[in-house]
């Protein structure tokens, strides 16, 4: 049952690139403080207090008036700008210093993303945030982070280096099957709560479906930590995964409070509302991306052991 | 290969990014309407003056009025003095900010757009007036007296949407509605709390109580009408009332939380 195999997504042999790697580490990073500051305009309600696109009161980069929600709004912009400009640089220095084709292509695709991203953030300002176009800025947002920690993970010297500790997967579904459920739902429960927060939808279906995405994602995580707990690169994102889902049904509940059955008709802006969502939307992101990263682990080391195809005659059942 | 892979994943790209545009703007784009439909206005139905009538009254609150919640502006040091949300004023027992208009009675008469433009006033960062009522297409100016910068966003169903900022000292702002439309939002996106409601009617005949609690509504034809209460909390209570030549008739309602 225990064998090893040729470790997945590594077809060509590469050298550890330290500077490369610390550099995707400092955009994932970036991408996490600007998920924050979106996160804080808008529980501050600031999304059109600069009402131009892509300038910002007539200049692109000049400091404006630093009151109310323009500090939101500007700082978000231009630390958007930033990550922009990083995610630049990765792309180029990963296609030109890069072995691996994939990783160029996703470099590339991070790169798409974050121009994808700008356009949707000028859209939602200069069509005075449409919930589904608002709601999209926010979806977008989490790709990317997630993109971000992909290449990040990709460049890491573990990932370049090591010998994967291989198992084969027997059970059905499988764990990759419950990966990749767990960000399907996790997906699925962004965009609810982003259609919400941005007036599109009501409450409840999000807080719904937050028992499904608990029931999926403590399956997957019980069953990576129960059955390869020995296989750290696996174990670790687990067990943050029901760290993030316990911590994130705390803020939601929070967020839930401060929002719908206290704030609802709160005087703008509470202080409670504004850390508890933003602090909500901050582990839904991180939740998504420790998701994403234990998918890309379970793919490299619990890959599925498929049936051998056996004459129909001759087959017999299978433990599950 | 290289290179194809590059040009392949670059048109895919601006594929991607170009049907985003193409769709989003198409779905998006708010309806487009007349700016000032001024041009095309019928003439005004005469009304004879000498049998003109008036309606008046108060509005009360039922019950223990709730506790006005008091707004933090310590984010922005130009906003000066103390402020209460304006969600519910009750003052003595009488509401304040209650629109009240004819909805309904006035057949197809048509008035004429007063040439007087109604004022909003932006004044340690909040509106003055709360509550204004204007007619269909006539000039809305907005100012600000304030030391920083406002951005002014009415948030229609019914008229046109727009988001513009002023600065300090700055020329008023002029527009119009071109709809009716009852209790259209206003705010502010720098000043989260600043917050009033717009009221766009095709007659001249209505008023805003003001903190007693009263209005009143003169120069109305006789006849039949409904006299609508709109409130932007406690919602909305109509009252039939007959107007004969030359009365004077006291209308009173009262809202309950
Ligand atoms: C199960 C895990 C959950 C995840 C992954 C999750 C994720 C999210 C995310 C990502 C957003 C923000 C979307 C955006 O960026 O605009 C959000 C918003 C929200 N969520 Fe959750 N959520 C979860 C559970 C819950 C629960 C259990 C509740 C309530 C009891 C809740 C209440 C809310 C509320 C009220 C908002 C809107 C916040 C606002 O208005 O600013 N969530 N959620």
């Amino acid at each position: 049952m225990h064998r090893t195999k040729e470790p997945a997504l590594k077809a060509v042999a590469t050298p550890y690139n330290r500077a490369l790697h610390r550099f995707a580490v400092f955009t994932a990073s970036a991408t996490f403080v600007l998920i924050v500051a979106g996160a804080l305009v808008t529980s501050n309600d600031a999304g059109l207090s600069v009402p131009d696109w892509p300038t910002s009161f007539g200049y692109l980069i000049k400091v404006p008036h630093w009151v109310g929600g323009t500090r939101f709004e500007w700082s978000h912009r231009m630390i958007a700008g930033f990550v922009a400009t990083f995610t630049v640089v990765l792309a180029v220095w990963t296609w030109l210093a890069e072995r691996r084709r994939w990783l160029r292509i996703l470099a590339l695709a991070a790169f798409g993303t974050v121009l994808a991203q700008a356009v949707l953030g000028g859209l939602t300002v200069l069509f005075y945030q449409p919930p589904a176009v608002s709601a999209a800025h926010a979806a977008l947002a989490q790709t990317f982070f997630c993109i971000a920690v992909a290449i990040a993970l990709f460049t890491g010297r573990r990932w370049v280096e090591e010998v994967p500790r291989v198992e084969l997967d027997t059970r059905r579904p499988s764990l990759i099957t419950l990966t990749l459920l767990s960000i399907f739902v996790l997906y699925v429960q962004l965009i609810l709560g982003a259609m919400f927060r941005h007036k599109g939808m009501s409450w409840w279906p999000h807080v719904l479906h937050a028992a499904i995405v608990t029931i999926v994602l403590t399956w997957t995580a019980v069953r990576a930590v129960s059955l390869y707990s020995k296989i750290e690169a696996v174990r670790r994102p687990a067990v943050i995964l029901l760290s993030l889902l316990m911590a994130q049904l705390c803020l939601g509940f929070m967020a839930f409070l401060t929002r719908v059955a206290w704030g609802h008709d709160a005087v703008q802006p509470e202080l409670p509302m504004v850390i508890s969502t933003v602090a909500h939307v901050a582990v839904g992101a991180l939740l998504l991306a420790t998701a994403a990263v234990l998918a890309i682990q379970v793919w490299r080391h619990v890959p599925v052991a498929f049936e051998e195809p056996v004459p129909s005659g001759q087959r017999k059942p299978v433990a599950a | 290969m290289n290179k194809k892979a590059w040009v392949g994943t670059l048109g895919v790209l601006c594929l991607l990014g170009l049907w985003l545009l193409v769709g989003c703007s198409k779905k998006e784009t708010p309806a487009e309407q007349p700016a000032a439909p001024a041009a095309a206005q019928p003439a005004a139905t005469p009304i004879d003056p000498n049998t003109v009538a008036s309606v008046s009254g108060t509005v009360k609150f039922d019950g223990a009025a709730p506790k006005a919640q008091k707004i933090d502006m310590s984010q922005d040091p130009a906003c000066k003095g103390t402020n209460t949300a304006e969600t519910v004023v009750v003052d003595g027992g009488n509401v304040a900010n209650v629109f009240v208009y004819v909805k309904d009675g006035l057949g197809n008469r048509t008035f004429d757009v007063p040439t007087q433009a109604a004022v909003i006033d932006q004044q340690g960062c909040r509106y003055h007036p709360h509550v204004l009522g204007v007619m269909a297409g006539q000039t809305v100016q907005i100012k600000n007296e304030d030391q920083t910068t406002h951005n002014i966003h009415p948030t229609p169903k019914d008229n046109r949407e727009w988001n513009e900022s002023q600065p300090p000292a700055a020329a008023p702002i002029e527009k119009n509605f071109a709809r009716e439309e009852i209790m259209l939002p206003v705010k502010c996106n720098q000043h989260p709390w600043m917050k009033m409601y717009v009221n766009v009617v095709k007659s001249p005949f209505y008023a805003v109580t003001g903190p007693d609690g009263k209005y009143e509504i003169k120069g109305l034809p006789p006849g039949d009408y409904t006299l609508a209460f709109v409130h932007e909390k406690l919602g909305e209570q109509d009252q039939k009332v007959t107007l004969a030549a030359k009365d004077s008739k006291t209308v009173d309602t009262s809202f309950k939380q």
